[in-house]
């Protein structure tokens, strides 16, 4: 029993972490069907600028939380300004394009992204700087730490707080009336430009974020983590329905879960013929049934024509 | 119509383009240096190894130790086949991208080298060797672990280092030797990993430990919680990880997270100063093994060492030893066969035995080092101790010789005699029949056998007498 | 069109056909490693023309394709190797492989059938994925891929006593082994580009174009759209198997790390940066694609130095990022492709406010 609330942990922490950049994927995507492909980059570039600006207030004597404060805000910085400059640089001109057209622009965002950080970084893996004390905790015979706790409840919060950002804001009255319709919402008096590049830097912010957590729990970075990152989160989101906050943050923790349970549990259930090497593609094969029976995923709108 | 044209403008721009390229590079394909009776003879030694990329500090160090050896050769002047020779080395990149060491390889052949050294990864060594085999070029690589690499049946291919099956036995012996029942194997799914927890495996279950658990993780992989969690249950007392440090680090911190008291084992992969970098306080008492002996311990170590710092100003990475070797093999067997053709010289490179820096070098039947040696060491106070070498000398691979080659006896002996109680017991024709093969395999066994223990005893003999 | 009556079409086919031939012996001036890269640069336009029939002509973004090109790899490597012990013939193997990729297609087709644009992305990688890793994985518990440690020794495609490895004395002509492949590779890509431009033109091409503009419109007037999407992703499908086998042929080596995710992107990225849907752009996509990465290659190192003396950033960094940056610009400034159709562009333009 013990292993299995272990697993369970596991997979709830894994699962926050794929929610918290599933939101941001989400975010963009809702209000445009875009998929932002660069945003595991966002990430990445996120827990680099923490690790460049905690490390180096570190060794000059700040106490640690304030070096971890200024780390975190530092990369939401760079990140907001990184999402905004995609935006306009990268997407904004495709608009009326053809619509792979934007697809293939992000790949290129992603390549680019990620071989800059590689010459500004190096090529090298990096610790990331200890933040939090290392706090253990246990419970029933499973082990789990302070990190991990707040990993959970901050991206219950985020959740929560786009809700409220989308559903009880004017901002988020007019994403919303954006996503139905952008030239009937320009018609409506809303700048659907100043919207979208809105859309990108909270997401990106919230990108941000996302890596100094990833960051802080795995102490680990390195320029190309962004990549399966975001591509598992981005499954989370489509599993979810992407364009829905909820279903992001329910597909994260669900594809948590089925990773954690499927690499603990399968090779008993199945008498050893599969096995935690097949990990990785529990959540497709979970992603391609649901999305057989519910074609726009658990929670998502029937779409349009416009994908 | 205009889209036709520029696609012929296109293609014809392209075929410059490919033309001028080709002219550039005319020099370095002339003809190759033919002995006739001239006062110089060019050799040319292809090198490859990755320059750029994740590993392009490794590749940076092979050539280091390709060109030290280089200039080491044509200071000293060799004469061969009545000609003074001059070494010249051809680097090139594979990016350790199979596909681009296929098309290097194919270069290095257009150039018509003598030799290869190299490449450094067995994923692109493998599939290289096949175009220097079809060409009939030697090549010895220093690092590609691989046991693949060797077993292609290439008459062309040899590596101056232990192959991932000897470190992987290796490893698996000193799991029994730290007094643990049972183990728990995780690889990351790539040809070093895979083949080096293979081989832990065999040598794990072979003296009589436990596998009670086979975990599988990725070269991507950040998170490994749940294998371990796994792990955990089966109360494993010691992990090998086959794989490399970036994951290996954060393996080692998470297995402390969970409260996994058992023992970490690990390759070459893990085996390096990043590892404790990435895996913290949790590395502190960690095993690991390199191939080979720490320089300090041989014989020439030291002073290839000197040398190789003066030269370049830089510490050794990793395989620069072994590459300088390589090299040296190379060399030593043109003298021997006392001409650069690569027809001619090829037959001797089996045939080496060279006292080399990193180890009396001689190659089996399949171009493998033979008895290469491996080294344990220990993460004590965030740095690498050495612990003990295992396996590699002479004398204990003779004596495991005999020691077969007596079973084999044996075995042989028991069978002649089986045959001869079959003999008396039947007189029927059909039960001679079968006595007669079988005294004849019994027979074809004892002579086996008792070759073996010739070659043995002469293996011992070669041994002592070298000590 | 204007010069368009002193070049007639047979003058240009004669013009690009002497070109197609003269080709390998020119760059083999340059080495055979030039050769070898334009073999890669043909069996790539060879993937992306197969792609294009499922991205191009019935408008299926699929991420995913690689996986039928591994599907194609693995079944020659299989069939033609010391690893199971069998060396069957090229005519055997090349259909069984396409038809294998072809079920693989129709595989994955079925159940995506309802899935649109972005959804259908995600399952087509993950179905790219799930193969690679099944490749990977399917060392135990009976051995059948030989897992990560991928497949050597496969044979190379010989037609009776004639081996495409080695070089062989033709007419007088010495042809180097890549050189025959460039031969058969240009006879294959001829015979997908007759495929491509004959579908083009046809009820069926006509029917995924529909599709593409508006599959709901196409249903009304009642093509059916189920059968046309699954023959997409088959035709497709085969093509990417035939080219894998080629690919595993020529190579001697497989193993799952030449089968992922960025592969699949790669091919494309080729489709979408020459233009979808027309055929001489996507050649064109394929070509620059392959040829670029290689030319920078051999041009970044040696300008750096000429220009400041020293490396200041280090070639292959410098690669990925100007492949990357000329992916956005191209996008940005020529959102149909560097060289679409004409009807495409006219659509474009019209589009545009």
């Amino acid at each position: 029993m013990d292993i299995f609330l272990q697993q369970i942990i596991n997979g709830l922490v894994q699962g926050s972490i794929y929610a918290l950049v599933a939101l941001g994927y989400t975010m963009v995507y809702g209000i445009m069907g875009l998929i932002n492909f660069a945003h595991g980059e966002v990430v990445m570039i996120g827990t680099l600028v923490t690790i460049t600006v905690a490390g180096t207030l570190l060794k000059a004597g700040m106490p640690v939380a304030l070096a971890g404060m200024a780390g975190l805000m530092a990369a939401v910085l760079v990140c907001m300004a990184l999402g905004w400059a995609l935006e306009r640089v990268a997407y904004r001109p495709l608009r009326h394009a053809p619509r792979l057209t934007p697809l293939i622009t992000a790949i290129g965002m992603s390549i680019v992204l990620q071989n800059l950080a590689m010459m500004l970084w190096g090529r090298n893996y990096m610790t990331f700087p200890s933040l939090l004390p290392k706090v253990d905790f246990e419970l029933a015979g499973a082990n789990f730490t302070a990190i991990q706790i707040i990993i959970v409840l901050v991206s219950a919060a985020t959740m929560g707080g786009l809700l409220l950002l989308v559903y009880r804001t004017k901002l988020g009255m007019a994403m919303r009336a954006t996503a139905q319709n952008p030239a009937v919402a320009s018609l409506m008096g809303v700048n659907i430009n100043r919207v979208i590049a809105a859309a990108f830097v909270i997401g990106s912010a919230l990108g941000a974020l996302a890596g100094v957590m990833v960051g802080t729990y795995y102490e680990i970075a390195h320029y190309q983590m962004g990549f399966m990152l975001g591509l598992k989160a981005f499954t989370a989101a489509v599993l979810g329905g992407i364009g829905n906050l909820a279903g992001a943050m329910l597909g994260g923790v669900l594809l948590g879960l089925i990773e954690a349970l499927g690499a603990g549990y399968i090779g008993d259930l199945t008498g050893g013929f599969l096995g935690s090497h097949y990990q990785d593609i529990f959540a497709f094969v979970v992603l391609i049934v649901v999305l057989m029976f519910k074609p726009s995923g658990l929670f998502g709108e029937k779409t349009g024509d416009r994908a | 119509m205009q889209a036709k044209l520029s696609a012929i403008a296109f293609s014809v721009a392209a075929a410059f383009a490919l033309a001028g390229c080709g002219q550039k590079e005319e020099p370095k394909a002339a003809a190759p240096a033919v002995p006739a009776g001239k006062p110089e003879v060019v050799v040319k030694l292809g090198h490859v190894a990755p320059m750029t990329g994740p590993q392009a500090h490794l590749g940076k160090d092979n050539e280091n130790g390709a060109v030290l050896a280089v200039e080491e050769l044509n200071a000293k002047g060799m004469e061969i086949g009545g000609a003074k020779v001059k070494f010249e080395l051809i680097n090139e990149d594979d990016a350790a991208d199979p596909k681009q060491g296929a098309i290097v390889a194919q270069k290095l052949v257009d150039a018509k080298v003598n030799g290869v050294i190299g490449h450094l990864n067995s994923g692109t060594t493998i599939p290289a060797s096949k175009l220097y085999s079809d060409a009939g070029v030697p090549q010895i690589s220093g690092s590609a672990t691989n046991p693949k690499y060797t077993q292609q049946g290439f008459k062309t291919a040899f590596r101056v280092m232990a192959n991932d099956v000897q470190q992987g036995k290796i490893l698996g012996e000193f799991a029994v030797k730290q007094g643990v029942k049972t183990v728990a194997i995780v690889d990351d799914r790539t040809a070093y990993g895979q083949g080096l927890a293979d081989e832990f495996r065999k040598a794990a279950e072979a003296s009589g430990l436990k596998v009670v658990a086979t975990e599988y993780t990725n070269d991507k992989a950040t998170d490994f919680k749940a294998i371990l969690t796994k792990i955990k249950s089966t109360k494993a007392e010691l992990v090998f990880y086959g794989g490399m440090d970036a994951q290996g680090g954060p393996m080692a911190k998470q297995m402390k997270e969970l409260g996994i008291k058992a023992k970490f084992l690990g390759g070459d992969g893990v085996c390096t100063p990043e590892f404790m970098k990435l895996g913290g306080e949790a590395t502190e008492g960690n095993f690991c093994s390199l191939p080979g002996m720490p320089l300090e311990k041989l014989a020439k170590g030291p002073a290839f060492k000197d040398k190789f710092t003066k030269k370049f100003n830089t510490e050794i990475q990793l395989y620069a030893p072994y590459v300088y070797d390589a090299v040296m093999v190379m060399a030593d067997s043109m003298k021997r066969a006392d001409s650069v053709d690569p027809a001619k010289f090829l037959p001797e490179v089996g045939k080496t035995n060279y006292d080399g820096v990193t180890a009396q070098i001689q190659f089996d039947e399949l171009g493998d080092l033979k008895g290469g040696a491996i080294s344990i060491y220990q993460y004590k106070g965030g740095k690498l101790e050495y612990v003990e070498t295992l396996g590699g000398t002479p004398i204990e691979t003779a004596k495991a010789e005999v020691k077969e080659a007596v079973v084999e006896v044996k075995d042989a002996a028991k069978a002649v005699a089986g045959a001869a109680t079959a003999v008396g017991k039947e007189v029927a024709a059909e039960a001679k029949d079968a006595a007669k093969a079988a005294t004849e395999a019994g027979k074809d066994a004892v002579k086996a056998g008792a070759e073996a223990v010739k070659n043995a005893a002469d293996a011992t003999k070669a041994a002592v007498e070298k000590k | 069109m204007k010069n368009g009556q002193f070049f007639r079409p047979t003058v240009s086919i004669g013009l690009l056909a002497t070109v197609l031939v003269a080709l390998p012996f020119v760059a083999a001036l340059g080495g055979q490693a030039w050769v070898r890269i334009l073999d890669f640069a043909i069996l790539y336009a060879f993937l992306a023309l197969g792609l294009n029939i499922v991205v191009g002509l019935a408008g299926l973004l699929d991420l995913g394709y690689i996986a039928f090109y591994a599907v194609g790899a693995y079944t020659w490597a299989l069939l033609a190797s010391p690893h199971f012990g069998l060396h069957w013939p090229i005519w055997a193997i090349l259909p069984l492989g396409a038809g294998l990729a072809c079920f693989a297609g129709v595989l994955l087709g079925s159940p995506t059938l309802k899935l649109r644009g972005d959804y259908l992305a995600i399952v087509t990688l993950g179905f790219g994925e799930i193969v690679r890793i099944f490749m990977n994985n399917l060392n135990a518990p009976i051995n059948i891929t030989n897992g990560p440690q991928g497949i050597t020794l496969i044979d190379p495609v010989s037609f009776g006593a004639f081996k495409f490895s080695g070089t062989t004395q033709i007419f007088g002509l010495s042809l180097s082994g890549p050189q025959k492949y460039y031969f058969l590779l240009v006879a294959l890509a001829i015979l997908v580009i007759i495929v491509n431009l004959r579908l083009q033109n046809s009820r069926i091409g006509r029917a995924w174009q529909a599709i593409r503009e508006d599959e709901i419109a196409a249903k009304a007037v009642g093509i059916n759209t189920r059968n046309l999407k699954l023959l997409a992703f088959a035709m497709g499908a085969s093509f990417g198997g035939i080219a894998g086998g080629i690919f595993s042929a020529m190579q001697g080596f497989v193993s799952p790390e030449s089968f992922s995710l960025i592969e699949s992107i790669m091919i494309l990225a080729m489709v979408v940066l020459g233009g979808m849907g027309h055929i001489p752009g996507v050649i064109l996509g394929a070509v620059l694609l392959t040829v670029l990465p290689e030319v920078l290659r051999y041009g970044v190192g040696p300008l750096q130095m000429a220009l400041f003396g020293k490396m200041l950033v280090d070639p292959e960094s410098l690669r990925m990022l100007v492949f990357g940056l000329a992916l956005v610009l191209v996008m940005r400034f020529k959102p149909a492709g560097l060289w679409p159709s004409p009807e495409r562009k006219r659509e474009l333009q019209e589009a545009a406010p």
